[in-house]
């Protein structure tokens, strides 16, 4: 029997279909509940699932972001001592610098001292007074005369004899005068001198106290940072970006270095490891000149971390100060060879260079011409081969910062794609939630003529059904409640731990 | 200084866990056909040869021979040699390589029989006992085998691993007058190397020469 022949209860095919209308409807009408309820346990279970998700990706965001602090707050706080260390080792070294000086300071003040003190005596001597006649015969020549000629002549002589005297003693002031006038002119540079000294001294101290001045705003900033404030937080982190980027540029910069390094030495090594062989896909010649760059990698690192520049071995940095040195000799030695090995490999890669230049011409039937050779590619080549190596050494200092700095960066781009993924967990929650309410709305749309009709039909009884289906809804509302405020349950639950 | 590499070498390679197994190197054998009027098309050879000591590198083979009445012995290889490791050595070689076989073409006298067969399986045998990587059998003829009487050539090919190329492969007169004739040589050929388990490959134009490695 086919289907279709299934179907028809009646003759008549219209009213064989209606019939299955109102039969699919009024099953459907009396699947309602239950499928109301699955439809809307679905959406909670997805619902609530999706939310506990969120709930715990977010916990696990507050406790990354923590932690993140954490380590913020020790790299910042690392960072400050070490700077606030450095401002006391160079006042140190100032203090140093100065007290060693200060004897001889004190000498040569004191030598001044003296010597303006000799000179100034030495200016204070009185000039040479009159002999002590003189008033004698001042006396005698203010004598009124008769007339007498002897008398007169007499006077006349005393008279001449007083005016020399005069010339002579006026002569003789000048001349002490002149003597001290001189004494005090050689006086003139050594107060020079001591202005000099004690500007020395004064600059010194500016110095010392300029240090102070940034000791002081250092440890206001350590302090923030000690007691971990948000400004310290915030200070931190926008630090530790401009860090990473920078230090990310200057590890770009040297990786570029780093190729061109290596370009210099891979053809020249195949002539002392062989061409032939290989290592893996690579070239064992390649292996060989990228082994030999990444040595003096090792050695700028350990160089850097032997002056104490870079802390990335901590065991290095704690050693005592001879061993230290002997490390920074031997590191810096070995430097010097690879980057000597280096320069000789850049001067045979111009000689095999131009070997294979010569041979591709042979080759290609070119008619070799006289080229002018010129030393300075060669020599450019030698001075870069030997150059890099020792500019290589200096990628320990950003890629220090690129290492303490990353650590903070990926930690808060990892808690940004927390709570990324908490969002999209909340957005599948959400959906999932109002998909169900859709689904349950639409089914309703579809029986639509049973619901009327049961309006019709049972009236008030609706309202009171609705009632119950309002507190069938209401059953899970505890269960809601506490998704709802999940974070506070989680919170509650973390201080009770 | 030779020694620290090694020493590093060897550490890179025992913290990689890696080692090379792969047999990368090159051995070419060129068969040059030196019979009858296409004696003349050999300096279109000295070109390939360029073009080959221009790209084979160091542990790289290469070996010249023609193809006569006799092909198949070692005493019609014009030149062969191995390349040194080191790229200054390769290049001394290469020159003096590039000057024998120039001399060779220059004073070479045309032969009465062609023997092709005679020289692939001279080919096969020199390549093998050099233990290349990966091989290639360059034919520069015009494909067309003449055997004196006497001559035995109906050995089927063992060319598992090989490359064969044919070079410049100039139509006959005959060939003008019905291609079919050309075709299936070309074909016959095709046939034999492939049955042998080897890779076949024709190039006419010499400015595709760099089709010969790189189809492989």
């Amino acid at each position: 029997m086919p289907f279709a022949n299934m179907l028809s209860i009646t003759a008549n095919p219209f009213l064989s279909m209606l019939v299955w209308i109102v039969l699919l409807l009024a099953a459907l009408y009396f699947a309602r509940k239950p499928f109301h309820r699955a439809v809307g346990s679905l959406s909670k279970i997805v619902h609530n699932a999706m939310r506990l998700s969120a709930a715990s990706v977010m916990a696990a965001e507050k406790r990354l972001l923590k932690r993140n602090r954490e380590v913020l707050m020790a790299a910042g706080r690392e960072h400050a001592e070490r700077i606030v260390e450095r401002e006391f080792d160079r006042i140190n070294a100032s203090v140093i610098r100065d007290l060693e000086g200060y004897p001889n300071l004190h000498r040569r003040l004191s030598e001044l001292t003296i010597k303006l003190d000799e000179d100034y005596s030495k200016s204070a001597d009185l000039p040479p007074e009159l002999p002590n006649w003189i008033p004698i015969i001042e006396s005698i020549a203010k004598i009124k005369h008769t007339g007498d000629t002897m008398v007169s002549n007499m006077l006349a002589e005393i008279n001449r004899t007083l005016a020399e005297q005069h010339k002579s003693a006026i002569e003789s002031h000048r001349a002490s005068g002149s003597a001290r006038h001189a004494i005090l002119n050689k006086m003139l540079p050594v107060w020079r001198k001591v202005q000099k000294t004690l500007n020395d001294v004064n600059k010194a101290i500016g110095n010392l106290n300029q240090r102070a001045q940034s000791i002081d705003r250092y440890m206001d900033d350590y302090e923030q940072i000690r007691m971990q404030t948000d400004k310290a937080a915030r200070m931190l982190s926008s630090s530790s970006f401009t860090q990473f980027f920078i230090s990310g540029l200057v590890l770009a910069i040297a990786f570029g270095g780093a190729i061109i390094n290596f370009n210099l030495i891979a053809l020249p090594m195949s002539e002392m490891v062989g061409g032939a062989s290989y290592i893996g896909p690579y070239k064992t010649s390649d292996v060989a000149g990228l082994v030999i760059i990444l040595i003096e990698l090792t050695m700028g690192l350990f160089l850097m971390e032997s002056l104490r520049i870079t802390r990335l071995f901590p065991v290095i940095g704690s050693m005592d100060d001879r061993m230290r040195y002997r490390m920074i000799w031997i590191t810096f030695t070995m430097l010097a060879i690879l980057a000597g090995v280096e320069s000789a490999l850049a001067f045979m890669r111009d000689r095999i260079a131009q070997d294979m230049e010569a041979l591709r011409q042979t080759l290609a039937g070119v008619e070799q011409t006289t080229v002018v050779t010129s030393a300075i590619p060669t020599v450019g080549q030698m001075i870069m081969g030997f150059i890099l190596p020792f500019a290589l050494a200096f990628v320990a200092i950003p890629l220090e910062s690129f290492v303490s700095s990353s650590r903070t960066v990926l930690g808060i781009c990892a808690t940004g794609g927390l709570r990324l993924v908490a969002f999209i967990l909340r957005l599948i929650g959400n959906i999932g939630y109002y998909t169900g309410r859709l689904v349950i709305t639409l089914y309703d749309l579809i029986i639509f003529p049973t619901i009327w009709l049961e309006g019709v039909v049972v009236g008030s009884r609706v309202k009171r059904k609705e009632r119950l289906e309002g507190n069938l809804y209401k059953e899970s509302a505890i269960t809601d409640e506490a998704v709802e405020n999940i974070d506070d349950t989680v919170k509650f639950k973390e201080s009770q731990e | 200084m030779k020694r620290i590499v090694g020493i590093a070498i060897v550490l890179v390679v025992s913290l990689t866990g890696c080692s090379d197994t792969e047999n990368r190197s090159k051995g070419v054998y060129m068969l040059l056909d030196t019979s009858g009027t296409y004696a003349l098309e050999l300096n279109k050879a000295q070109s390939i040869l360029n073009y080959l000591l221009g790209v084979l590198q160091p542990g790289d083979t290469l070996a010249v021979a023609r193809i006569d009445t006799g092909s198949f012995s070692e005493k019609d290889i014009v030149a062969k040699v191995t390349f040194d490791e080191r790229p200054s050595i390769t290049n001394n070689q290469k020159r003096s390589f590039q000057k024998t076989v120039n001399t060779f073409t220059s004073t070479v006298k045309s032969s009465k029989y062609t023997d092709i067969s005679g020289g692939i399986l001279q080919a096969i045998e020199f390549l093998n006992e050099q233990k290349s990587g990966r091989k290639y059998i360059l034919i520069f003829s015009d494909l067309k085998e003449e055997l004196a009487q006497g001559y035995v050539r109906d050995i089927p090919f063992q060319l598992a691993g090989f490359n064969v190329i044919a070079l410049n492969v100039t139509k006959l007169r005959a060939d003008n007058l019905d291609p079919k004739i050309y075709q299936g040589r070309v074909e016959q050929w095709r046939g034999e190397v492939e049955k042998g388990g080897g890779n076949w490959n024709m190039i006419n134009d010499l400015e595709n020469l760099d089709h010969i490695f790189s189809k492989t």
